[in-house]
Formats: structure tokens, sequence, C-alpha cells
């Protein structure tokens, strides 16, 4: 269990049903690292200026992780965490490694407006 | 806008800063923690701390987490990932906007604002950032299992992180700038006996190729100008770090490495700003050093203010 103030997702069911259920959602799939952390934190502090996004994280070494650590953005990723960006229920964007607040908010306005 | 008037404003909330928040906040001044990162600083890349007195073994992570738990118990206020929009350290009264729309003044302020990595500063090098350059050995060495891979660097932890990483590649390759090792003696003869580590020394990396992921990586001999090619499927950058100190790069007086000087009070050049930390001029960079800096800078802050306002 990662421990973030973040919402977690704990099965691929619940995975399917946020994505389904909600038209905008990031999902910051990592570990409790240097380089996951930034990300989690940049989530946090923006989960109050993005009220039309749902904000999540996931356990990047559960099993149900699959569904993103396997999705076909991620098949050259090679650094933690894995950040995707969900609309509609379909992935628009991903990214891997760290990445600053200013840059998941560039992400944010980019494909979640 | 109007401005919010604190006693103390600190810069950055690594070891240093959350020391001075700490004991600022203790002391009853209206305090301010400003951090434009993650709380902890470079203190959370730390994984496992065994020589940080009095605590038996925890984690970077976990001593910061505590650290802004005393610091907000204590009254400091925290205003975490964040940016910094203006600086002015000039004046009697110093102030910082963050955001483009929050202003605060304080009659001190405090610079902890630390370093980062060290980047190699070739032009893909952002290009293949999680596609086959890593920072961290523990979170991305996974996905080099049975690889080929080059470490950069000749501290400790290059060394210490490449010995650890050969626990899951194939082949290291350590490239380094210098004839011999800044790392200690310990770090040094682990990797040197290790057979999956060999070295280049005296040598740069000139080039980073490949299409998606990195594939090779052009190495040159600083004394022969030579070059080689060096298949690679990864590489790991550990090149120290540098102060983050462009903010008030004209007002605060730096050495030659853009380290801010201070007195043994974490005094700077400007009457009211002090610094703490990394960011400061010295030769240990350990947590319990910035713990120290912290300390000494929030109590001389404290006399400043106490002295000031009679």
């Amino acid at each position: 269990m990662l421990q973030t103030n973040l919402n977690h997702i704990n099965s691929e069911d619940e995975f399917k049903q946020i994505i389904e259920n909600n038209e905008n959602v990031m999902i910051c799939c990592g570990r409790m690292g240097p380089m996951c952390l930034p990300v989690y934190d940049a989530m946090e502090s923006l989960e109050d200026k993005y009220e039309n996004v749902k904000f999540y994280d996931m356990d990047f070494d559960t099993p149900h992780a699959h569904v993103i650590r396997n999705h076909e953005l991620a098949r050259k990723f090679m650094g933690l965490p894995f950040t995707f960006y969900f609309k509609n229920g379909q992935a628009v964007h991903a990214t891997t490694s760290i990445q600053t607040k200013k840059q998941v908010k560039s992400n944010l306005d980019e494909y979640l407006t | 806008m109007k401005a919010i008037h604190y006693d103390a404003i600190i810069l950055g909330a690594g070891a240093a800063g959350l020391s001075a928040a700490i004991y600022l906040s203790r002391a009853k001044l209206k305090t301010l923690l400003i951090n434009e990162g993650s709380i902890g600083g470079q203190m959370v890349l730390t994984h496992a701390v065994a020589n940080y007195p009095g605590v038996h073994e925890t984690s970077g992570r976990d001593i910061s987490l505590i650290m802004k738990k005393q610091a907000k118990e204590f009254g400091a206020d925290i205003e975490s990932n964040v940016e910094i929009t203006k600086l002015d350290l000039s004046g009697k009264e110093k102030l910082v906007e963050i955001d483009d729309d929050e202003i605060f003044t304080s009659d001190v302020v405090i610079l902890a604002t630390g370093g980062k990595p060290r980047k190699l500063g070739i032009p893909s090098e952002t290009k293949f950032k999680g596609f086959g350059i890593s920072y961290c050995a523990t979170c991305d060495g996974d996905f080099y299992a049975g690889k080929d891979i080059v470490v950069v660097g000749g501290g400790n932890s290059a060394l210490e992180e490449a010995v650890s990483l050969t626990k899951l590649v194939k082949s290291i390759t350590i490239v380094h700038q210098f004839d011999n090792f800044q790392a200690h003696e310990y770090a040094i003869e682990q990797a040197k006996k290790n057979d999956k580590i060999s070295f280049i020394m005296e040598s740069e990396i000139t080039e980073i190729l490949g299409e998606e992921l990195v594939t090779a990586v052009k190495v040159q001999n600083q004394k022969t100008g030579k070059e080689q090619l060096i298949n690679t499927d990864g590489i790991f950058i550990y090149i120290g770090y540098i102060p983050n100190t462009d903010k008030f790069k004209d007002v605060i007086k730096l050495n030659n490495r853009n380290e801010i000087l201070t007195d043994e009070n974490m005094k700077t050049n400007v009457d009211g700003i002090f610094a703490a930390g990394d960011v400061r001029e010295k030769k240990f960079r350990q947590i319990t050093t910035a713990v120290s800096d912290g300390t000494i800078a929030a109590l001389n802050a404290i006399e400043y203010i106490q002295t000031n306002k009679k």
C-alpha cells in the first residue's frame, strides 16, 4: 500500500470502474521511491485546483498494476513512476520517470481539459 | 494583493529548512516554510539512514515526515510544491511571491534551497530520461535486469549504486572523469573487487545514441581526446549536485561553485539573510550537518529578530 494522501486503486475492477465512470482521470503508478514521491506530492497539491480530474495512485508491485505496467503506451518505459492520463476511459497520454509539478500541470491542461 | 507578514521565511524544506522551521516556530516566531519541490529535499533520496544519532535505522522520507509534523505542531506554516515567482531580499523587509498570486514579507529569510542532481549537459539526456537514463538505481534497477549498463560518476553514490546494481544487471561500465575516485575507500574496494564492474577513467560521455531507447554512448578520454563507442542499455548518472542559488545569485555572495558564503553563524553578506544546508559552501554534506546548519541559522535568526525589534 502506498503511503500517500491520494486515493489508491486496489483492484483491476476498481481501475476499470474509475476510468469508465469519470471523464478525466490521472493515475500515478509507482513505489515509495525518490522519483515517485515528487509526482504524488504534485498530484496532492493539484487536487483542489483541478476539480474536473480524479487523482489516483497505484502500487507498481501489485498484480493489478499490470493494467498500467503492460499498457501499450508504457511499452518502452524504463523509469518509475508510470503516470497516465485517461479521458473518457482512454489513455490519452503517459509519462515515465520523475515529473515536476509544472510538467504535471502542463499535461493536465493539455490532455484533460 | 495584500502581503502577509512573518517573522521568518525559510526557503527550502530539506533537513536544514525543516530544522530551522522547528526551532523558529518553537520560539513562538511566526514562521513560514516555502518549498518548490517535495518536503524532505534530497533527504528522501536515502532509503536507509543508519548513521543518524539516536535513531537505529530509518528512511530519509520517515525523518522528513516527522520533521514536517514537528514544525507544523509548533506552529509553522508550510507552502509546498509552489513556485517562487518573485524574490526581493535586498531591503530591510524581505519579500517572497509564490505562484504569481500570494505575497509574503518577513524580517528574516533563511535560504535552505539545497541542490539538484548535476546533469551530463548533453542535449539527448532529457529525451532519454525514463527511456534508458536514470538517476535512481533502487527505483529503476529492475528494468535493467540482465542488461549491460553504464554508471557515470566516481563518488560514493556512483560506486555504491553500481555495486548494488550488479545484483540485477549483466555488466557495468563505470565512466569517471578523473583518474581517481572521490568515494570512501570501502566503496572503492567493493566496486573494484566486483567482477561485473569495469572502469573507464579520465573520460566523459559526449553523446548518447539510440532511437526510442538508449543503445550506446560515445566516451571520450579527457587526456588523449580518443573516442570509443560503448553499447549499453542504460545509463545511471551520479555526478554530484549543483546548488539552487539561481534566484538570488545577484544579491547573495556566492563562491565559484555558486554555493552561498556564510560565516559560522550562517549569516550571509545581506543583513537578515541566513543560509543553511547543502546550498552553502562547506565540506561535508550529511543530514546531520544540514540539521546543525538549520539549527544555528534559526538560533541566530531569533537573536537577530529580537535585537531588531527592540
